[in-house]
């Protein structure tokens, strides 16, 4: 038995390469056992929340049992939708770049830049119904992939490292909003603190799927996530996005040429996180606003991602799990417990899964190569 | 020597059951102190698994390991290491941004109060060096130092960690003979010292001229014990392998006249902005192999890099007539040239992927494989099967990941995907490295085929019989320039050693 096993990528670098690309021994067992390891996981999450609690003076059981109810009612279940909603998209803008070993940490400025521009840009065409809405849509996809893309030629021209580059961009990205919306795009005429550009016309407004609780925003997100996966795993390029994450040497020397997977990356990547406000956009407030545009939904992108290990259906299930979770806090400050242990029990489940993972995935290629070898063994090789 | 003292290392009825193609069976191994021992054997005849296990890698179904007389169970390296044995693997382990001397001490830092105590360090190191008779400057970064001189510094880690018996998996595979002998002369100097040298090869003209000892395995057991005054590297190979060693043959087809890939004044920079090839001029025609010798690290990597379009490079490049001097690393493989690269792990394969998706990667843009934007997986399948079956890679079918193969398997498939295509021309580096005696024989049978077929290929290779056997021109490489072209015809490992080490000069075609 010759060097198999023991010469794989190591060390932090290895880790999160396992992190973030994933094993790829695809059989249905593997994905058996990633299910289970998940599950493991948000059981492990929940056992360490409830100790929490326990220590706070509040009642594990009671805080369960709410959430738990909270599953049967119909208005939370599509709260948890609605929830999901932008979250669906941002994870897989962050996954997009995953694939590749690229950390998008951007994606919070791209989506509120996008909100921004496509809102102002909306209101200002009069269109036909659904292609009102589909230039919005495409509007937030450009400028997310515009705001991405500085971080990519930085990337590619300058080698500046993605993670610092869209970090900054991120804070750099709040100002240049601030500035617009101030000096270009306020509509004047709103006063009070709920300032907003101008509200889009009908035509550019996302229709609901159930009345002021949920918008067709929502199917867009699975859309995306399907088209994601017909994308990495059944094309070319998601074919070369994966070769240059898994080994990205090796992807040069075919002819895979990083500097334009980086820039293809990041472009997809901010398309994708252009949409992540677009529920609320052409949905809800048919406007951007700085205090009625949610935020900080490009973080919490990038540990549903994690999640959902970077896989889209995953991610949908990862998405939904967050949006129940959140959907919950309400509930659990009217029983007393403090809600923030949602935010608690949600980064707690990611780092339970990140070292569950680690875990299954050198059993399962231990696994792999051992059974190759009694297949060898019994006659199964050529 | 005490013949008092236990031997450094019992390996007694050693049984190790990989339900695979070799596990290790009733393996007896007894290892003297302050000798070098030599395990000879093909590769996959479970050298390297017996190794594992002395080294704490894995741990055996039946059998006792001793050493120094005492009977271990170790359950990891960390045993091993505390037991005084050392490992210096086949494929480095090193950072390659750190220091010389920050990798010796990285995992065993001597330290003061957290603080890590580098005079002190310095200080061993220079006592250590002075011993084994090796010197390497202790700042240089890692990144800068060739094969051989990477090697010194996992020996001397190990050996600053204290170890007194020292493993070498295939240490003269990467290395030249003029690196070969200084090792040898380090191993000898080790030994001298008092230490013991476990030392994995299947090069027998090297065994026999280092080892005290040998030990001979076949099929995952040991068949011989030995010493070189007791046998001959004819008799060494029939126990190893049953027959004769095939050597690489002759031609039949006579050489084109058209010259398939002609280089002309290439100069490719190197990692320290000086130019690693100086203008490079070559030709290489259709049915021709070009081969390219060389003390490894005289610029050969830069000149195949500079070729496939990997590293800028300045002067031409031309394919069948057409200019590919400033193509992509794409456009160059569409036009076609095929690339079997230095290092499988780092430069081939996706270790974590299936093989079939191995097997696409360089070919995803192929009309056979794919439709419209889509991968044609089914297609790219049955293409990989196609390499398996053609290239003798042993595997139970083409999802498994790449990673679950053996070394020489892995080659194999890397070996197949770059031939498959049919290229016009092939850079082929180091193609048979570390795979065993059959699949040598095997690609270099593919080799010649595609060469009768009208492929023009350049052969990069530190194994001096493959490259005197196969080529019809050979270039020998020193310092970044071409300074010899040699006809192989008569000519002798030594003679051609003498060139790459820049002893013997000037052309002699």
């Amino acid at each position: 038995m010759s060097d198999t096993t023991t010469e794989r990528p190591t060390g932090l670098s290895g880790l999160l390469a396992r992190i973030t690309t994933g094993s790829n021994a695809g059989s249905v067992r593997t994905s058996l056992t990633t299910v289970a390891s998940s599950l493991a996981a948000v059981a492990i999450a929940l056992t360490i929340c409830a100790v929490l609690l326990l220590v706070t003076g509040k009642s594990p059981i009671d805080a369960y049992t709410t959430i738990a109810e909270t599953a049967g009612n119909s208005d939370k279940l599509l709260e948890m939708l609605r929830r999901s909603t932008p979250l669906i998209f941002s994870a897989t803008a962050v996954a997009v770049g995953f694939k590749m070993n690229l950390f998008n940490i951007g994606v919070e400025g791209q989506y509120l830049f996008a909100a921004l521009i496509a809102a102002e840009a909306g209101s200002r065409v009069s269109l036909p119904a659904v292609f009102h809405v589909i230039f919005i849509l495409v509007v937030a996809m450009a400028a997310g992939a515009l705001w991405a893309s500085i971080s990519g030629v930085l990337k590619v021209y300058r080698n500046i490292h993605e993670v610092i580059s869209t970090i900054m961009l991120n804070y750099i990205a709040l100002s240049v909003i601030q500035w617009l919306f101030e000096n270009f795009f306020r509509d004047d005429s709103v006063e009070g603190l709920n300032v907003k550009t101008t509200i889009i016309a009908e035509s550019g407004q996302m229709p609901d799927l159930v009345d002021g609780r949920l918008n067709a925003m929502f199917l867009v997100a699975l859309a995306t996530a399907a088209a994601f996966w017909v994308l990495v795993y059944r094309c070319r390029f998601g074919f070369r996005l994966r070769a240059s994450g898994y080994n990205a040497t090796a992807a040069e020397v075919a002819g895979i040429g990083a500097r334009r997977m980086i820039i293809a990356a990041m472009l997809i990547s901010g398309a994708i996180a252009g949409l992540v406000a677009m529920y609320s956009v052409v949905g809800e407030t048919y406007a951007y606003g700085p205090s009625a545009t949610p935020t900080q939904f490009g973080f919490a992108g990038i540990t549903v991602a994690l999640l959902g290990r970077n896989h889209p259906v995953g991610i949908v299930i990862a998405a939904l799990l967050f949006g129940f979770l959140d959907s919950t806090s309400a509930v659990l400050q009217l029983a007393d417990v403090p809600n923030s242990i949602v935010k608690v029990m949600q980064s707690i489940i990611v780092l339970a899964v990140v070292i569950v993972n680690e875990a299954t995935i050198r059993r399962l290629n231990a696994r792999t190569a051992e059974q190759m070898r009694s297949q060898i063994d019994t006659g199964e090789a050529s | 020597m005490n013949h008092s003292a236990p031997p450094a290392v019992v390996l007694d009825g050693i049984w190790k059951r990989f339900p695979g193609v070799i596990a290790n069976h009733d393996v007896s191994l007894t290892v003297e102190r302050g000798t070098i021992h030599a395990v000879v054997g093909e590769n996959g005849a479970g050298k390297s698994t017996l190794m594992k296990t002395l080294y704490g890698m894995h741990r055996p179904d039946a059998g006792t390991v001793a050493v120094n007389g005492t009977e271990m169970h170790m359950k990891s390296p960390a045993d091993a290491i505390d037991a005084g044995i050392g490992m210096v693997h086949q494929h480095f382990m090193l950072a390659d941004n750190f220091t010389v001397l920050e990798n010796i001490i990285l995992g065993s830092e001597p330290a003061h109060r957290g603080v890590i105590d580098a005079a002190s360090a310095r200080r061993d190191l220079a006592e250590l060096m002075r011993t084994v008779g090796v010197t390497l400057d202790l700042d240089m970064p890692v990144s800068e130092l060739g094969v051989g001189e990477r090697q010194r510094v996992e020996i001397l880690k190990v050996l600053f960690r204290g170890a007194d018996i020292v493993i070498l998996d295939e240490p003269t595979a990467v290395l030249v003979p003029e690196e070969v002998d200084e090792l040898f002369a380090t191993l000898r100097r080790l030994v001298n010292d008092g230490a013991t040298v476990i030392f994995i090869s299947h090069k027998l003209d090297e065994v026999l001229q280092v080892s005290d000892a040998i030990t001979v395995m076949r099929q995952g057991t040991t068949v011989a014990s030995l010493t070189p005054a007791e046998t001959d590297r004819a008799g060494l190979a029939e126990l190893m392998v049953g027959s004769e060693l095939p050597t690489p043959g002759g031609r039949t087809t006579p050489i084109g006249d058209s010259a398939r890939l002609s280089v002309a004044g290439l100069t490719v920079m190197g990692a320290e902005g000086r130019p690693a090839v100086e203008s490079a001029t070559f030709t290489v025609r259709a049915g021709e192999i070009v081969g390219i010798a060389g003390v490894e690290g005289n610029g050969q990597y830069e000149l195949c890099a500079g070729i496939i379009g990997l590293r800028p490079a300045d002067g031409t490049v031309m394919v069948d007539g057409r200019d590919i001097s400033h193509a992509s690393v794409r456009d160059r493989h569409d036009a076609g040239v095929a690339y079997i690269p230095f290092d499988r792990h780092r430069e081939a394969l996706m270790l974590n992927s299936s093989l079939w998706e191995n097997g696409l990667l360089g070919r995803e843009a192929s009309p056979e494989l794919s439709t419209g934007p889509l991968v044609n997986i089914s297609a790219a399948r049955a293409s990989t099967r196609g390499i398996i079956e053609r290239f003798g890679v042993l595997t139970p079918n083409e999802t498994v990941p790449a990673f679950a193969l053996s070394g020489g398997n892995q080659q194999k498939l890397v070996v197949g995907r770059s031939m498959i295509t049919e290229p016009a021309v092939l850079i082929a580096a180091h193609p048979t490295r570390g795979i065993d005696v059959g699949a040598q024989a095997a690609v270099w049978a593919e080799l010649r085929d595609a060469r009768d077929a009208g492929c023009a290929i350049l052969l990069v290779s530190a194994d001096l019989d493959e490259l005197i056997g196969l080529s019809d021109t050979l270039l020998v490489m020193f310092d970044g320039r071409i300074a010899a072209e040699l006809s192989p015809e008569g000519l002798t490992p030594a003679e051609l050693g003498g060139y790459m080490t820049g002893a013997t000069t000037g052309a002699s075609a």
